[in-house]
């Protein structure tokens, strides 16, 4: 059953039917799905969504599943429902005492990109296409490539020719058309602009955008669902374009609108690479303008310059008294050891984005100690090894004898 | 000056389905009044109440984004070619 009236301009409020269309017509905002709450409100229960698959489709009546969707027809590898664990240790180093991840490496392919990659191309193929398209900073890549070949749909996949080589081979594999174009990831995101106006494809973050966004809400549904049917105090997201933070804070008002948990107030906050802070940087000079930037960081999987949804992940920050903080490579590469080393979870730059900046957060006051607070581990640390092997290897390189061991040992 | 200016899906509504358009200007603002003059409606478009570019507007000369130029007083050239593109999500 699908609740999807159409889409409807986040600017200017005008109302399109549904396409594969991203972008308002009249005033260039972008287009969100529109739904009928109201029926919405009467199927979605906590007994059938715990009835449900685990995967992020378990939410089924909350995404956008367009009108004739068959649930056999998903394209599903199985994304999402991944485990909100409880951080101790982490926690103790960082001084809080309620902190928990939510562990979203552990996804198809490795990353949370494929909960929108799920819901994108599965509202793609219902419109017809037969083609999927992205353009990407890696982790998009991999997940479009992954479920193109699960689907038997033609990829096309476009990333920037600097990105590390895991990345490229890691999505290379999955038998896309890998397009490595010589360019930042904003250039690779205006040239597939141009391709999608040219070519009949589904580029799931360009014209397929307003279904893709819609599936990172899942984060926000399981986060709440995970902690026992409760929103938390307070969630530390990473932001590249801004969307993931967006929709985890339109998951919590909607299971509020859709009586699924109690109406109390949360914060979000986000995380930013100083080499790549647009969104941290209309936060902290306190002009709220988004000013494109050329990025430069380890984290390139948030190497966005300029942010397509920095303005709502502004408003959402600061509507619910959050705050933004960036850290440097340095940082990064640090908060990625204590990460694994406190809880056994070993992520991307993202991930040690996402956890320097939460430190820094404590530090500077803006969570308190018994917050509960939930921090998202977006992606696998597999995919940046280089951020890291400078930083950590063997503790003793030795031939295989006892005795060598063992004066290794004691010395 | 005349240059091309690339026009995206969305606005071909209003230039009668033409992907780009020549015009003549020797600023991008010019150029932006000059595609307004031709294909009346497509200056609402791009531009607020108050003149600025729209914040979900990008504007390109050639390969850089006026926003690491001059805005609207970024010069434009002979020949160059002006693309209009809408932003874009996270990859």
């Amino acid at each position: 059953m699908s609740y999807v009236e159409g889409l409807r301009c986040r600017e200017c409020g005008r109302e399109v039917d549904i396409a594969a269309v991203h972008v308002c017509e009249f005033c260039f905002g972008p287009l969100e799905v529109a739904y009928d709450y109201r029926a919405m409100y009467k199927a979605a229960t906590r007994e059938q969504i715990a009835a449900g698959p685990r995967t992020i489709w378990r939410y089924a009546p909350l995404l956008p599943e367009l009108p004739g969707t068959d649930p056999a027809d998903r394209i599903d590898l199985g994304a999402g429902f991944t485990p909100l664990v409880p951080a101790q240790r982490l926690g103790e180093a960082l001084g809080l005492d309620d902190l928990w991840l939510k562990n979203d490496t552990v996804n198809p392919s490795f990353s949370f990109k494929d909960r929108v990659v799920s819901v994108a191309l599965t509202a793609a193929k219902r419109l017809g296409f037969h083609v999927a398209a992205c353009a990407s900073t890696g982790n998009l890549a991999h997940s479009v490539a992954a479920h193109a070949a699960h689907a038997g749909m033609r990829a096309y996949v476009f990333v920037p020719s600097d990105l590390e080589p895991e990345k490229i081979i890691a999505a290379a594999v999955y038998g896309p058309r890998l397009v490595s174009v010589k360019g930042t990831y904003d250039d690779v995101n205006r040239l597939c602009a141009e391709i999608a106006s040219e070519y009949h494809w589904a580029f799931v973050n360009v014209n397929v955008r307003p279904y893709y966004a819609e599936g990172s809400k899942t984060i926000g549904f399981e986060i709440a669902e995970q902690l026992g049917w409760q929103l938390p105090d307070h969630v530390v997201a990473p932001m590249a374009s801004g969307s993931m933070l967006v929709k985890i804070d339109k998951a919590f008002t909607e299971l509020i609108t859709l009586g699924l948990v109690d109406d109390r107030p949360w914060r979000i906050s986000g995380a930013q690479a100083t080499g790549c802070a647009p969104i941290v940087a209309a936060l902290k000079d306190g002009t709220g303008l988004v000013r494109p930037v050329r990025p430069d960081t380890i984290a390139k999987s948030l190497a966005i310059g300029n942010p397509a949804d920095g303005y709502y992940a502004l408003d959402a920050v600061q509507r619910t008294g959050g705050w933004m903080e960036d850290v440097s490579d340095h940082e990064i590469a640090e908060a990625i050891g204590l990460l694994a080393r406190t809880e056994g979870i070993f992520a991307e730059t993202a991930g040690g984005v996402t956890v320097a900046v939460l430190r820094k957060l404590i530090q500077q006051g803006h969570i308190t100690p018994d917050e509960r607070t939930v921090a998202v581990i977006s992606g696998l640390g597999l995919k940046t090894i280089d951020a890291i092997s400078d930083h950590v290897g063997p503790a003793y390189t030795i031939p295989p004898g006892l005795e060598d061991f063992q004066v290794a040992l004691n010395s | 000056m005349s240059v091309t200016v690339r026009i995206p899906t969305p606005l071909r509504t209003v230039t009668g389905g033409n992907a780009t358009v020549e015009v003549s200007g020797s600023t991008v603002g010019e150029v932006v009044k000059a595609l307004d003059a031709a294909h009346p409606g497509i200056g609402e478009r791009l531009l607020d109440g108050s003149g600025q570019v729209r914040r979900f507007v990008n504007i390109f000369v050639d390969d850089g984004d006026i926003r690491f130029a001059s805005g609207l007083d970024t010069p434009v050239w002979d020949g160059a070619t002006v693309s209009i593109i809408p932003a874009v999500a996270g990859g």
